[in-house]
């Protein structure tokens, strides 16, 4: 018994340990902000986080938006209400599928290579000689990530949810023979800028950039440096990443849109 | 202003129960080439990590140029390796860049020098190594001695007034292994800078240094001149200078009996 208190209250120390070093990387990096000639770093790292991230968010995008379509279509053609297709793939893309899907692929596919980046400098000694050439590897190494992720997450969620939403006319309206008034009219009464776009998609997608971003880099500067520890690292970032997001999301939606008795 | 750049003091530091450092006295003379020598795993390399700022020892003090590097700020110590540079034992080369992004990477961050001058600086520092030739090369097509020649140079972009140096003959062919110790001797007297060099090619290291300490157990069992190293001190420096197999340092990392081990024998 002694010994299961012990062994609780050592892995409680150390993932406060892990946590405070945690905010202390973040804190480091988030006041890291661009310096002389630091623009082409952030420019560089929103291209390789945000812009070859595309693809694979465009392709989701566009097979979402077109199976909500053809699904709600299914459902609602039933009750003869194949018109609202479009607001209810709006709405809920805009609240949860956007952010949330474009999260989890984000986590994949940008986070595991910052980790992936990040913990390959640590092993081969890349971030120590940077330290010892009086360049602080958190400014010019992380910060640039970090704040990389934070402009590239809410402009990939405001893609995918713009694609997904193009998919549905396109399988609702071209495919299905929805008509384009009812389906875009539907969409236009119901979408409310800020409690759908602003509170759904951009708090949301800021929220979990953030998030990502802070574990994908902290797990690359704080990783074993071998290729085992990198390894590791990335699947955390991966694992972590993906369980806050949607832990995360269900908290925000409680706090936006729950509605207590 | 003390005659010596660094003043090592009482140094104690230990990883998990292994004591590594257990009070520790070093000075390294201004102007000097002073060698750190020992048997593997006694914590060179931390050393000069310690030197540097990179890791904090339990206890003891730490001075570079006069100033206590062991209680420094963040800022402080960063402002600090701008003074230094650090030849590390794996190059550490940013694997993103050319040979010659490399050398320059010092200069750009910390000078506003124009261009053409980086260029220059950096051709004449890649000139001195011997590798102006392979100023575009990547540093994955470099070979791990190439790699140190190349680090070596950015180590010395900013001329600064103090350099480590960490195993900097390993991999070195016969030829370039003469140039290093030439150079290094070399930018000691020419930029009046001060060398710290941690090695195990002994006949290379003596034919440089000022002063010679070794170190092992965690404290230094000898230290003086070359000369005065080979003609005296205790039977463990012998052991070491000599690089005979058997005394006081052991060969084997400490373990059970062989037999007992291997045969399962009593």
């Amino acid at each position: 018994m002694l010994r299961l208190l012990r062994l609780i209250g050592q892995r409680t120390l150390e993932w406060l340990e892990t946590l405070g070093r945690a905010g202390i990387v973040w804190l480091w990096a988030i006041f890291g902000l661009p310096r002389r000639g630091d623009l082409a770093l952030f420019t560089k790292q929103i291209f390789q986080i945000g812009v070859l991230s595309l693809p694979i968010i465009v392709l989701s995008a566009f097979s979402i938006g077109g199976v909500l379509a053809l699904q709600g279509y299914t459902q609602l053609a039933r009750i003869g209400a194949e018109e609202s297709v479009g607001l209810g793939v709006a709405l809920v893309l805009l609240r949860e599928l956007g952010p949330v899907v474009t999260g989890l692929l984000f986590a994949g596919r940008a986070g595991s290579a910052v980790t992936a980046e990040i913990g390959l400098m640590k092993a081969t000694d890349q971030l120590s000689g940077m330290e010892m050439m009086g360049v602080d590897p958190l400014r010019r190494i992380v910060a640039p990530r970090l704040w990389g992720g934070f402009i590239a997450m809410p402009t990939l969620t405001l893609i995918f949810n713009t694609v997904a939403i193009w998919a549905a006319a396109l399988a609702g309206i071209d495919w299905l023979g929805i008509d384009p008034g009812g389906f875009w009219a539907g969409m236009e009464d119901a979408v409310e800028l800020w409690e759908d776009v602003g509170k759904g998609t951009i708090v949301k997608s800021v929220v979990f950039g953030v998030i990502i971003s802070w574990i994908s880099v902290f797990q690359g500067y704080d990783c074993q440096p071998t290729a085992e520890g990198i390894g590791n690292a990335t699947t955390r970032t991966v694992v972590y990443s993906s369980v806050a997001v949607l832990a995360v999301d269900f908290l925000l939606t409680l706090v936006m849109y729950g509605e207590f008795k | 202003m003390s005659d010596n750049l660094i003043e090592i003091e009482g140094l104690r530091f230990s990883r998990g129960d292994r004591v590594i450092f257990a009070g520790l006295d070093m000075q390294v003379p201004r102007g000097s080439v002073t060698a750190i020598m020992g048997p593997s795993g006694t914590g060179k390399t931390t050393l000069l990590r310690i030197i540097g700022g990179q890791v904090k020892p339990d206890e003891g003090s730490v001075r570079f140029d006069g100033r206590e590097v062991t209680t420094m700020s963040r800022r402080a110590l960063f402002e600090m390796r701008r003074e230094l540079g650090m030849l590390f034992q794996s190059s550490a080369l940013l694997t993103d860049f050319s040979v010659f992004e490399n050398v320059a990477f010092p200069l750009r961050v910390h000078t506003d020098l124009p261009e053409e001058m980086i260029r220059d600086l950096v051709l004449m520092k890649l000139n001195a190594v011997g590798l102006r030739g392979a100023r575009d090369l990547a540093p994955s097509q470099l070979s791990g001695g190439m790699s140190r020649r190349v680090a070596l140079a950015r180590a010395i972009a900013l001329d600064p007034k103090f350099i480590m140096y960490d195993e900097p003959f390993t991999g070195q062919d016969p030829i370039s292994m003469g140039v290093l110790v030439t150079l290094i001797r070399g930018l000691n007297r020419t930029l009046d800078m001060t060398s710290l060099v941690v090695s195990h090619d002994i006949h290379e290291t003596v034919s440089i240094a000022d002063v010679i300490y070794i170190i092992a157990d965690g404290h230094v069992i000898g230290s003086g001149s070359p000369d005065e190293l080979r003609s005296g001190g205790s039977t463990m420096v012998q052991q070491f200078m000599s690089g005979a197999p058997d005394g006081p340092v052991p060969f084997h990392y400490p373990a059970d009996d062989f037999l007992e081990d291997v045969l399962g024998v009593d």
